[in-house]
């Protein structure tokens, strides 16, 4: 329950604010909600199951694709968002049989190399996705700032919804079989836990809405390209945010979130040439010196986050 | 005969692949830590080399013994002072903390160098020589014979010599070696160490095919990931092995499917060979 009122709150706190503010502060609320669902999506593989995955890059960019491709065909926004969920789901399904028997650097690798495959079809296929050149989505017929307040609300809504599956996931048979794996799964598959069922489930709920968070980006910012919505630091800057909040925890990725976007604004306005070097400094820094991340400043308690 | 021509070619490119490589898996199999800063101590391997030949003009074979020594230097440090306060955590630690270093460093080498591609324009090439059917550029294939020679060399030490012994007993079990009286501590600086050696000479003999910018350092560390899952890990016979299978498949891939599938050619090869074979073409199943 105190979960649930958390998340409420949370949600009216980044709500009011947004809405009653500007369109710069309204953009950089919507990212933090991108950032938030990015971060709790890869959370279930990465912080439960204790899988570095780095495919969140890889369901981004397919969400991102499938909505253009789909909208280009005449599928009408919303159905297309719900279309690239589909598709990342089944994509995760689909793949996770193939990498999920694989552990540590193995799986981290496949993972990683999972987006470049995407990013070198797409560059590769541009009668379909339009290639290197990119490609242009319907825009809508609203005004600057009604797109500006409905984009943010339907992020604000993907967060809560991927928060609020978090939620479910940790006081489920789910979230317990996960926590098993992570921290032996030799011993868990031993006491009867379906291991290969349990990762694969987690690594589809890792995809679906980051899917549909690229989908979303995608109408956002009218026009996608292969570098942009594959970039390989939308699968990094994850687990650093989860990091940061803690590992396995249900609103350190939110809390990771927001304070990596704070700290990305200030070097993008003041350091703009070195802005990937401040983000490596940060996550040295974090690596190093806080690996439980800024939660276990504040209190002292080990939530199985000793991975 | 096309088809030996595109063998060579090949060949030719392999070896270059399996020295690109060998330090990375060497790292990998030792320390249990994927370095992916091996591709930008690749690329500065290939600064060095031109800066010594435009300021000093130093041929490029001749930057590989500066370069290695600058990075092993560097190499040594950053094990030193930094991965080595992580080097028992999980695979997602230290790889994310190589992951930040690399953003740091190839940032830094952005500022410094630019992100142009440049190129050394040797003053004296060697010129192609015919063999037979096939055509054959000098200064690449005296270039993949270094590297070869490299390599070997690597294989040598590793047999032979009291620290090379030692890097073999930790790859094989870290805490009876720690009982044998190896200091493992060490014993990872410099295999770290000579990882990086081996990058910065790999990227001195880059420096005359490819151009260099530090844009290039994922695609090299993608060809050294893919050696490593295709060769099997901390092996140098599998390096090498997987460096030349590479070059083949990349050569004949890229004739037939056309050069821009190249580089999806070789991940898709690296995702079936994950499912099928994890250990890679030479390993033994249980490093996984």
């Amino acid at each position: 329950m105190k979960n649930w009122l958390i998340l409420a709150a949370g949600a009216l706190i980044l709500a009011v604010p947004a809405l009653s503010g500007n369109n710069y502060v309204l953009r950089l609320a919507t990212i933090v909600c991108m950032y938030a669902t990015l971060a709790q999506s890869w959370n279930f593989i990465g912080g439960m199951a204790g899988y570095p995955s780095f495919a969140t890059a890889a369901f981004f960019g397919l969400g991102a694709y499938a909505s253009g491709i789909l909208q280009g065909l005449g599928v009408p926004m919303i159905a297309g968002w719900g279309l690239a969920g589909l598709v990342a789901i089944v994509f995760a399904a689909i793949i996770g049989g193939a990498i999920l028997h694989l552990r540590g650097h193995y799986f981290a690798i496949a993972s990683l190399i999972i987006a470049e495959m995407l990013r070198e079809i797409v560059n590769t296929t541009p009668d379909l996705t339009g290639g290197g050149m990119g490609l242009n989505l319907p825009i809508l017929q609203l005004s600057v700032d009604t797109q500006a307040k409905f984009f943010f609300l339907m992020m604000l809504m993907l967060a809560v919804a991927t928060t609020a599956t978090a939620i479910i996931v940790q006081n489920s048979k789910l979230g317990f079989g996960l926590r098993c794996i992570q921290q032996n799964e030799n011993a868990a598959s031993i006491l009867g836990v379906n291991t290969y069922a349990y990762k694969t489930g987690a690594f589809m709920l890792s995809a679906i809405y980051v899917g549909i968070a690229g989908a979303i980006y995608a109408s956002w910012v009218n026009y996608i390209e292969p570098p942009d919505v594959f970039d390989v630091l939308l699968a990094v800057k994850p687990l650093v945010m989860v990091l940061l909040g803690g590992l396995g925890t249900i609103f350190g990725p939110a809390l990771g979130a927001i304070v990596l976007l704070i700290f990305e604004e200030a070097v993008w306005r003041n350091f703009l040439t070195v802005h990937a070097a401040a983000l490596g400094i940060i996550i040295i820094v974090l690596v190093l010196f806080l690996p439980n991340g800024l939660l276990s400043l504040v209190r002292k308690k080990s939530s199985g986050s000793g991975a | 005969m096309i088809y030996a021509q595109i063998l060579a070619n090949g060949l030719v490119l392999g070896g270059l692949y399996a020295c690109i490589a060998v330090g990375f898996s060497l790292v990998w199999g030792v320390l249990n830590v994927i370095n992916i800063l091996h591709g930008t101590f690749i690329v500065l391997g290939s600064y060095v080399a031109l800066f010594a030949y435009n300021f000093g003009g130093i041929h490029p074979f001749v930057s590989v013994a500066i370069a290695g020594g600058l990075l092993y230097v560097l190499g040594y440090a950053i094990q030193k002072g930094l991965v080595n306060r992580v080097i028992s955590a999980p695979v997602l630690i230290t790889l994310t903390l190589t992951f930040g270093l690399d953003l740091v460093l190839n940032n830094a080498m952005l500022v410094a160098f630019t992100a142009d591609y440049r190129k050394i324009n040797l003053a004296n090439p060697l010129g192609s020589f015919e063999f037979g059917p096939v055509f054959l550029p000098g200064d690449r294939v005296a270039a993949m014979a270094l590297a070869l020679l490299l390599t070997l060399l690597l294989y040598w030490i590793l047999r032979n010599t009291r620290i090379g012994r030692a890097i073999v007993a930790v790859r094989m079990d870290r805490e009876a070696a720690a009982l044998m009286g190896v200091e493992v501590a060490r014993v990872n600086a410099v295999t770290f160490g000579i990882g990086a050696l081996m990058a910065g000479a790999a990227g001195a003999l880059l420096s005359i095919v490819y151009p260099i910018s530090p844009l290039n350092s994922s695609l090299f560390l993608g060809k050294a990931f893919v050696v490593c899952v295709l060769g099997g890990l901390g092996s140098v016979p599998g390096a090498l092995i997987g460096g030349l299978v590479l070059g083949i498949i990349e050569s004949f891939g890229s004739f037939w499917f056309g050069p821009e599938h190249a580089v999806t050619i070789s991940f898709a090869l690296l995702l079936v060979l994950l499912f099928v074979r994890p250990s890679g073409l030479l390993g033994k199943r249980g490093y996984e």
